[in-house]
């Protein structure tokens, strides 16, 4: 499965791409293969405010839905609008088809995250 | 937990590559490549799926047509030999108990498919049953001999075709026919399926199936032959208006509210659940399986509540997906009769949004069943 160094990885298997004090959440490769086929991103309004480990959304693949959870505490920003058309963006590549930007409100949070290499260890305890 | 069953062909499906989920009490593969292709595989070209877990109970002696028509809904005695029906055992409240495909080998002779999940229920229901009536009749469960592969799809016939002898365009709908040997295999092969699709259901010696399964993949390649998981079967199925049990029917769901009256032969002799199915026939029923395509964007999965206008709960959905091949939301509900007219507006809690529906048919799309 694929990483990209330089991101945040959560439990949940989503990604945090920090750029200032901004954020893009997206859900990991591994997430996306586990899924299969997406058919809809159930995504929040700009605006909305969650704390880390909150859920944000969903992912429906054809089978089942599936919570998406914020790896830090935020205000969402952005949303991507192309994923309302086109789900499967995800499934081409998760780590190019953000599904959400948000303002970063706790910085620690990330403390709480891993990066690339410790994710793929957390990949291989799960497997 | 219980140790999951395997079907003869489960070191296969490992093989190449299948996830597996648990169904039934079973291991199952889910999907092979990945569901939405399987599905189009099969709408447009031949698909095979394992079907192993599926049950199979005998019913053979001189009272076997009356107790399979004591036991079941619809008309046993009007099955000739080699003829198929769809029926229902219901239990006294007019609940399913299951649904079944009825097989009449000969005059004494069935053969009934029920579903895997359900197999011991049913065998205790079934032997219960025959404690009721005293009539010569013998039941063995042969689940576990049997090997059953689904080959659906509009190259079915063709591919199928190569390796029988019997002159398949003279096999209709519902008819099937023993001893047809594939590769040397003797096989059941039924025209039946779960997909909407034209195509065969073959069941053999569960030492054999393998062979089977072989033999048809390997030369459907020509056909862009898929082998197929769960998970298409289950959006096959619904998209051609097919109920699962344990969504559009239960113990506590009528054949008349699943919208499958036309299994359930009240004029027939007694059989068990006949008083409460003809009480319900005679007043109507108060709920109703209705056919909705979703509105606003989202997915109604099984289960989510269903409101009227007003935010009052109304039922539920007992199946719903993005159909691979209407690209629309739709699903099926359980809700209160009074919604279920054609257009009638009608909410989907889903997740923390209420989304707007429309009661629509359900016959989703033609089916080319032959």
């Amino acid at each position: 499965m694929k990483t990209i160094e330089g991101l945040y990885y959560a439990k949940n298997h989503e990604w945090l791409k920090i750029e200032g004090d901004q954020g893009y959440v997206g859900i990991t490769d591994y997430a996306q293969h586990e899924l299969g086929d997406i058919v809809f991103v159930d995504m929040p309004q700009i605006g909305d405010t969650f704390d880390a480990g909150d859920v944000f959304g969903a992912i429906e693949s054809v089978k089942a839905a599936s919570d998406i959870y914020l790896p830090v505490s935020g205000e969402v920003v952005a949303i991507n609008e192309d994923l309302d058309e086109a789900p499967e963006l995800i499934n081409e590549d998760a780590f190019e088809n953000w599904i959400i930007k948000i303002k970063v409100t706790n910085e620690e949070d990330l403390e709480l995250l891993m990066n690339a290499k410790q994710y793929e260890e957390y990949l291989k305890e799960e497997a | 937990m219980p140790t999951l069953k395997k079907t003869p062909l489960h070191d296969t499906h490992l093989a190449m590559g299948a996830k597996m989920v648990a169904f039934g009490g079973w291991e199952m593969p889910i999907q092979y490549s990945n569901i939405i292709e399987e599905h189009k595989s099969v709408r447009e070209q031949v698909g095979l799926f394992d079907v192993s877990h599926m049950g199979e109970v005998t019913v053979s002696g001189k009272d076997a047509e009356a107790f399979v028509n004591y036991l079941t809904t619809n008309d046993a005695s009007a099955l000739t030999p080699n003829s198929i029906q769809y029926s229902m055992m219901c239990n006294e409240a007019g609940g399913v108990v299951d649904d079944l495909l009825v097989y009449r080998k000969s005059q004494e002779e069935f053969l009934l498919i029920i579903n895997a999940g359900n197999i011991d229920k049913d065998m205790s229901w079934i032997r219960e049953a025959q404690g009721q009536v005293n009539l010569d009749v013998s039941v063995i469960n042969i689940s576990d001999d049997v090997g059953q592969v689904a080959l659906q799809g509009p190259h079915a016939e063709r591919l199928l075709q190569e390796w029988v002898s019997i002159d398949l365009s003279t096999l209709q709908f519902f008819k099937f026919q023993e001893n047809v040997t594939i590769d040397g295999i003797p096989c059941l092969i039924s025209r039946t399926g779960y997909t909407g699709e034209d195509g065969f259901e073959i069941y053999t010696d569960r030492h054999h199936i393998l062979k089977v399964w072989d033999v048809l993949l390997a030369a459907g390649k020509k056909y862009q032959i898929k082998p197929c998981g769960l998970g298409a079967r289950d959006t096959l199925r619904f998209e051609a208006n097919l109920p699962l049990y344990g969504h559009e029917l239960t113990e506590t769901i009528t054949p008349f509210e699943a919208g499958y009256g036309v299994s359930v032969k009240l004029d027939k002799e007694n059989f068990i659940g006949k008083t409460a199915l003809k009480q319900q026939k005679e007043v109507g029923v108060r709920r109703k399986i209705v056919g909705f395509q979703l509105m606003d964007k989202g997915i109604a999965r099984a289960n989510y509540p269903v409101m009227d206008e007003k935010g009052r709960t109304i039922g539920e959905v007992t199946t719903g997906y993005k159909s691979p091949t209407l690209d629309k939301v739709i699903g099926m509900a359980l809700i209160d009769a009074t919604y279920a007219k054609l257009d009638s507006p009608i909410f989907v809690q889903v997740r923390n949004k209420s989304l707007k529906a429309t009661v629509i048919s359900r016959k989703f799309l033609n089916k080319n069943n032959k």
